[in-house]
């Protein structure tokens, strides 16, 4: 069974349609690209996806006993965490959070849980410094370290390269694609189209209307992926 | 020296309400980093006029205990101004402004109308704002404030890894399954409490200052949350300690003196915060 699949899904604000007849679905170990124009729909489509707001009609499903807590998030940074006082240790615990239920600490398993996924991203030794301190890359590897605390299931990344240098960017792709292999569905919203047909295996393109969804190698000879290709390619 | 121990051996009161105090400065400071990361240090100033114009409508109902009416109309305004908060279609910053120049209005044309039993007004209305000497406070007054400071204490520790997640990150923590607006409830809530039952020694117009200092000041220094924690309540406790004992030793309203030593205390932690960088 899919592990969400969406049919003829409308999403908005306040009775505004912003995209109309969305289906795609997501499988178990698929790593899925959305891309599409600023505007296009893809901020409240994850927004829909994470359950902080329902579509205006159609229906969403979460197959696999796939519950609210067994998603993992990367959002986009907001300002009040550029100056918050924050060790990388606490922000990845932090990711622990939504499995304690009411339980004032966290449990032994919870910790270790952290410091596995610190030594997995590779950022075990910056584990005391100060998150504000550290590189853009830096930071984007804890905050992918706290979503796979929060799950190792699904990950939902939200333009996790904006603003990084290509170097660092080309990195995090690879980290990426590796937690992928090692079985992590993945969820990213990206401007990069270039990397989303590198890495990704399916592409939805939402544009007010889906223009396409299905894998990778379908959307390089769609007219979609042609005509996104072509605009991409002249900006880059 | 001598007449501040002979003050400590002869008058339980001041032996109580020093003891409250430094509860209600450990619990403002405990807010206060939370308060100050999520920006909402104005709510912590609106609620405080919110108090002083509930307390005005308790003392003209001829209520002892004021804090049976200021209580919950405060921590109901706390509410209110989170959810302004965020709709998006209210400033939030205006609401809070409207909300307390109207606040402290009122309360103050409710004293002038309904007098009471009071000789004078402006004494009543300048306690309020400003806080009393420490030989004003009474019994109740401290016991209810120091139950009050010790389960928003308990709250704190309690919840402190909830607060943590959704101070730094809220959407984080809304999109994998915390339940995000019930702790900024809860934050809100324990705020108003706090602001209320600090109204007596510190005055509503003083106590934002309790909130803010001491969180700005730890985090001139340090860099953790943990230790801008810790820092912020021993911050905090120390200069309700020096101002109980300069207020006690010259004679000066109790919270102004706390709140003077919460700003010298900020000069210093910037000056050490900035050689510390230097280095």
């Amino acid at each position: 069974m899919a592990l969400i699949s969406c049919e003829n899904v409308v999403l908005g604000y306040e009775n505004k349609p912003i995209v109309e007849n969305l289906t795609f679905c997501l499988e178990q170990g698929n790593y899925l690209c959305i891309v599409g124009e600023n505007g296009s729909g893809k901020s409240t489509l994850i927004r829909t996806i994470l359950r902080l707001q329902s579509p205006m009609s159609g229906y969403l499903t979460y197959g696999d006993g796939l519950r609210k807590n067994e998603i993992g998030y990367l959002p986009q940074q907001t300002a009040a965490q550029k100056d918050f006082p924050a060790s990388v240790y606490e922000v990845v615990l932090s990711g622990c959070l939504n499995r304690s239920g009411l339980a004032p600490f966290y449990t032994a398993k919870q910790k270790k849980s952290a410091r596995d996924n610190m030594e997995l991203l590779g950022i075990t030794h910056l584990q005391k410094r100060c998150y504000r301190e550290l590189s853009g890359g830096q930071q984007q590897r804890v905050l992918l370290a706290r979503a796979l605390c929060a799950s190792s299931k699904l990950i939902l990344l939200d333009e996790p390269v904006a603003g990084l240098d290509p170097k660092v960017t080309a990195d995090m792709y690879e980290i990426i694609k590796d937690l992928n292999r090692s079985g992590v569905t993945v969820i990213m919203v990206s401007h990069d189209i270039e990397a989303a047909i590198k890495y990704s295996t399916h592409i939805l393109h939402v544009a007010h209307t889906p223009k396409f969804f299905g894998t990778t190698e379908d959307y390089l000879s769609s007219d979609a992926g042609i005509a996104f290709l072509k605009g991409g390619r002249k900006n880059g | 020296m001598a007449k501040i121990i002979f003050y400590f051996q002869n008058f339980p009161t001041i032996r109580y309400a020093t003891l409250a105090l430094l509860l209600i400065s450990l619990c403002a400071a405990l807010l206060g980093v939370t308060l100050v990361l999520k920006r909402f240090s104005m709510i912590g100033d609106g609620l405080s006029h919110v108090t002083f114009g509930a307390a005005a409508i308790a003392t003209a109902m001829g209520l002892v205990t004021p804090i049976y009416v200021s209580l919950p109309i405060t921590v109901l305004a706390a509410v209110l101004l989170l959810k302004i908060r965020s709709n998006t279609k209210i400033q939030g910053d205006a609401a809070i402004a409207m909300v307390s120049a109207g606040s402290l209005a009122f309360g103050y044309l409710i004293m002038n109308l309904f007098p009471g039993k009071s000789s004078s007004i402006s004494g009543d209305a300048c306690t309020n704002l400003f806080g009393q000497g420490i030989l004003g406070i009474n019994k109740q007054d401290v016991a209810i404030c120091a139950i009050l400071s010790a389960l928003v204490l308990f709250i704190f520790i309690f919840f402190y890894n909830k607060i943590f997640a959704i101070t730094f990150d809220e959407s984080f923590s809304r999109a994998t399954g915390t339940r995000a607006e019930v702790y900024n409830t809860l934050i809100a809530v324990i705020t108003g409490v706090i602001i209320v039952v600090s109204m007596n020694m510190v005055g509503a117009l003083l106590i934002s200052a309790l909130i803010t200092f001491p969180a700005l000041s730890a985090m001139r220094v340090f860099k953790t949350f943990r230790s801008v924690i810790i820092c912020a309540s021993v911050i905090s406790i120390a200069c309700a300690i020096i101002g109980v004992l300069v207020s006690l030793a010259v004679k000066t309203p109790v919270g102004s003196t706390i709140v003077v030593a919460d700003v010298a205390a900020f000069g210093l932690f910037s000056l050490i915060g900035a050689i510390l960088k230097r280095n």
